[in-house]
C-alpha cells in the first residue's frame, strides 16, 4: 500500500476518511480517533480502554477498530499507544469551539489557558488553540486544546515552544 | 586456567536475557562487555516498545533495561565490565583483557556471543567534517550524556533509527532541519513518521546528501533529488544550515568473534550482512557456540531478548540443568513471542530472512 | 549544548561538576562523563587533525569502536575521549595523527 505516510510521513485526508468519527458521533460528545494503519504486531491500546472500545484481537497485527458507541472519549488509551498515534475529539461544546486531546512528549509543557499555535499532520500552522488541560502519565502528557469545531479532525499537534523555538 | 559454565559476550538485551535465563536454571553464568557501563543500547532507548503485554508494550527501553539488569544480578549471574574478549581459541578456551589490564584465559563450557552491530558508514564529500556522526552516536550524547551536538541537525535515513533519533533530538530541545532518505518510502513506521512530520520535520524521500561543508566543523549540507535508480538529478539541489548531521543508514554485526572460531557465515543484507548462521537453540555451526541478538541478524531490542533467552536456556539445557521435556516447553513459549514480533509488513521479511539462516544450518548438520 | 531539561529524562541535577583542561582552557564537566561529552557540551567538535592534510576529525560512533575521537589525555595519547570518563582535573590536549609529536614533524 502506497499511502502518503509512507512516501511523506503523514496521512492524506483520503487515508484519513476511514479512521474518522461519523458527525452524528461528534456532537454527542469526546470520541477517539485511532490513526493506526500499519500492520505491526501491538496491542496496547485493546488494553488500556475499561469500556471494550477497542478491538485487535488475534493475531496482533490487526489494525485497531473503535466501537464508537463504547467509547466515551476518556483518552485512557493516548498516552498508553507507543506510536503517539491516538487522539480523542469533540464536538460536542456549545459554541464554536471543539477540542482535541493529544499526546505531548516536549518540554516545556504547555500551561492551563496558554494560547498556542496549533498544527496539522504535516505540522502547518491552522489555528490558534487554548490549553484546556494538561495531564501527565509516565511523561506522556495529554493535552486538551480548544480549537475552532471545523479544525478538529485537522489539528493533530501544537508547534514547539520554549527555548530558541519562539523566534 | 579459570572455568566458566557459561561465557556471555555482551550485557546488551540479548546477553543480559540470555545470562538471566541461564543463571535461573542454575548454571554458573559470567558475563563480560568491553564497555563501562552494561545494557548495550537499550539504556539509550526512552520511547515505549511495541507488541503485545508479554512483550513489554507500553514501557520505555531504559525501564526495560533496569528490570533486565537486576533480575540478571538477582539470578547470580557475574557482569564484568571494561573487559574485551579478544579471541576464541579450540575447545572454547576465550582470551580476555581485564579491567585492570591484566590478561586472563578462561575455559568455558558453553559460549553466548551477543556483541551486537555496529553502525555504517555513509561516504560522500565533507563526511569526515567533526559534527557529522552516526545517529546512535547522537542518541548516546543527548540521551545518556545529556549533550546535544548542535542545535540544527540534518538526519540521513528513514528506517526507526532516523525516524526515531529525530524524535529524540526535538525532546532534547534540537532542531531537525530536514530527514532525506533516497529511497520513494520511508523505511521505518508510519506512527514514528508522523510524530516527526507534526513536530514540523520535513521528511525528504528520493533525497540523499550531496555534500557537506565547514571549516573546522560541518556548517551547512547540500541534498539532491535522486532518481528510481538512486542517480542524483541535477538541479534540485537544497541547502541546510545545519551544525550536525546525523547518519542513520543501517547496522552491520559484529560478528568477528563469530568468525574468529570458526562458525559458518551467510549473506543477508536485509538483516546487516555477513552474519553467523545458527540452529532454532540459537547454536552456530560450532558446538558449544551461541549466538544471540543483532549479531545474527539487526533487528530489534524485543526479539534480541529473546534470542538471547532461547540460548540462555539451549545452553542451560546442554549443560544439564534442565531437562530436555522443560527446556523444549520454555523454548517454545519464547519462540511463540518471536513469532508474533516477526509478523506483519515490517516483521514478515524477518522472519522469512531468519528462516533461511535456520535451514541453511540444518542443511549442514544433515551432511 | 547541555540538555538541562528533558521531558522523559527529566532535570539535570544532583550533578558533580569539575574542572578539566582541554588546551590550556579550563572547562566545566559532568563527573563521570566522557571527555568527548563534556567538550562537546562546550561548544566544540573537533577534536583532532590528522597528520597529511591537518583535516579535522570529530566523534563518529560515540561507542569506542571507531577511534575518530582520540585525543592525549594527562600525557598519553590515543585515548578514545567518547568512553573515556573525565576526572577532576583532568588535562586534555590535541594531537596529530599519531600523538606522539609527528605532526610537527611532518609539517616541518
Amino acid at each position: 500500500m502506497s499511502t502518503k505516510l509512507v512516501t511523506n510521513g503523514y496521512l492524506s485526508d483520503e487515508e484519513m476518511a476511514d479512521l474518522l468519527p461519523t458527525q452524528a458521533r461528534l456532537q454527542k460528545g469526546p470520541v477517539g480517533v485511532l490513526e493506526c494503519i500499519q500492520d505491526i504486531p501491538c496491542n496496547p491500546c485493546e488494553q488500556a480502554c475499561s469500556f471494550q472500545a477497542i478491538s485487535i484481537g488475534k493475531p496482533i497485527t490487526s489494525l485497531p477498530v473503535l466501537d464508537e458507541d463504547k467509547c466515551i472519549g476518556c483518552g485512557a488509551c493516548i498516552p498508553k499507544c507507543p506510536g503517539l498515534a491516538i487522539f480523542v475529539v469533540d464536538c460536542s461544546r456549545p459554541g464554536e469551539m471543539g477540542t482535541v486531546q493529544l499526546p505531548y512528549e516536549y518540554y516545556p509543557l504547555p500551561e492551563f489557558g496558554q494560547i498556542v499555535d496549533a498544527v496539522d499532520r504535516k505540522g502547518f500552522l491552522v489555528a490558534k488553540a487554548v490549553i484546556d488541560r494538561v495531564n501527565i502519565q509516565d511523561h506522556t502528557a495529554v493535552l486538551t486544546i480548544l480549537v475552532p469545531k471545523a479544525f478538529v479532525n485537522i489539528v493533530r499537534g501544537i508547534r514547539l515552544i520554549g527555548g530558541d523555538r519562539d523566534e | 586456567m579459570e572455568k566458566v559454565e557459561i561465557l556471555v559476550v555482551g550485557a546488551g538485551p540479548a546477553g543480559l536475557s540470555a545470562a538471566m535465563e541461564a543463571a535461573k536454571l542454575g548454571a554458573q553464568v559470567r558475563v563480560v562487555d568491553e564497555n563501562q557501563k552494561p545494557g548495550g543500547q537499550l539504556f539509550k532507548q526512552i520511547h515505549k516498545f511495541f507488541g503485545s503485554k508479554d512483550h513489554l508494550a507500553g514501557t520505555r527501553g531504559y525501564e526495560i533495561g533496569s528490570a533486565l539488569l537486576k533480575n540478571t544480578v538477582e539470578m547470580g549471574a557475574k557482569i564484568d565490565l571494561n573487559t574485551v574478549v579478544y579471541g576464541i581459541y579450540p575447545d572454547r578456551q576465550v582470551g580476555i583483557i581485564t579491567a585492570d589490564k591484566s590478561h586472563q584465559l578462561l575455559q568455558a563450557e558453553k559460549i553466548i556471543l551477543a556483541t551486537g552491530a555496529s553502525e555504517n558508514v555513509l561516504a560522500f564529500p565533507g563526511c569526515t567534517l567533526p559534527g557529522i556522526m552516526s545517529a546512535g552516536a547522537v542518541q548516546t550524547m543527548v540521551n545518556i550524556h545529556r549533550v546535544l551536538p548542535a542545535s540544527n541537525v540534518l538526519m540521513i535515513g528513514s528506517g526507526n533509527v532516523g525516524l526515531i533519533v529525530s524524535y529524540q533530538i526535538l525532546q532534547a530541545g534540537g532542531h531537525v532541519r530536514a530527514l532525506v532518505e533516497a529511497a520513494p518510502q520511508i523505511g521505518g513506521y508510519g506512527v514514528h513518521a508522523a510524530k516527526i512530520s507534526r513536530a514540523g520535520v520535513p521528511i525528504l524521500t528520493r533525497y540523499t546528501i550531496k555534500c557537506a561543508y565547514g571549516t573546522d566543523q560541518v556548517e551547512g549540507a547540500t541534498i539532491i533529488a535522486v532518481d528510481d535508480s538512486f542517480k542524483p538529478i541535477g538541479g534540485t539541489e537544497r541547502e541546510f544550515s545545519v551544525g550536525c548531521i546525523a547518519i542513520a543508514t543501517g547496522l552491520t554485526p559484529l560478528a568477528e568473534l563469530a568468525s574468529l572460531c570458526g562458525c559458518t557465515f551467510t549473506y543477508v543484507p536485509r538483516l546487516g550482512g555477513m552474519l553467523p548462521i545458527h540452529s532454532e537453540d540459537m547454536e552456530t555451526t560450532v558446538p558449544g557456540i551461541y549466538v544471540a541478538g543483532d549479531i545474527t541478524g539487526v533487528e530489534e531490542a524485543s526479539t534480541a531478548m529473546e534470542e538471547g533467552r532461547l540460548a540462555g536456556i539451549a545452553a542451560a539445557a546442554a549443560l544439564g540443568h534442565v531437562s530436555a521435556e522443560k527446556a523444549n516447553l520454555m523454548k517454545a513459549q519464547v519462540w511463540s513471542r518471536i513469532n508474533t514480533l516477526r509478523t506483519g509488513k515490517f516483521g514478515q521479511y524477518r522472519q522469512e530472512a531468519k528462516g533461511k539462516i535456520m535451514n541453511e544450518r540444518r542443511a549442514l548438520i544433515v551432511n | 549544548m547541555r540538555v538541562h531539561q528533558h521531558p522523559i529524562l527529566g532535570a539535570l541535577k544532583d550533578e558533580v561538576w569539575v574542572n578539566i583542561e582541554v588546551d590550556g582552557t579550563t572547562i566545566c564537566a559532568r563527573e563521570g562523563e566522557p571527555i568527548a561529552a563534556a567538550i562537546m557540551a562546550n561548544g566544540r567538535l573537533k577534536l583532532r587533525h590528522t597528520r597529511k592534510r591537518q583535516e579535522p576529525r570529530g566523534v563518529f560512533c560515540g561507542i569506542g569502536r571507531c577511534t575518530d575521537c582520540v585525543m592525549t589525555v594527562d600525557g598519553q595519547s590515543n585515548v578514545r575521549t567518547c568512553v573515556t570518563a573525565v576526572k577532576a582535573g583532568m588535562k586534555i590536549q590535541t594531537q596529530g595523527m599519531t600523538g606522539d609529536g609527528e605532526a610537527e614533524e611532518w609539517k616541518k
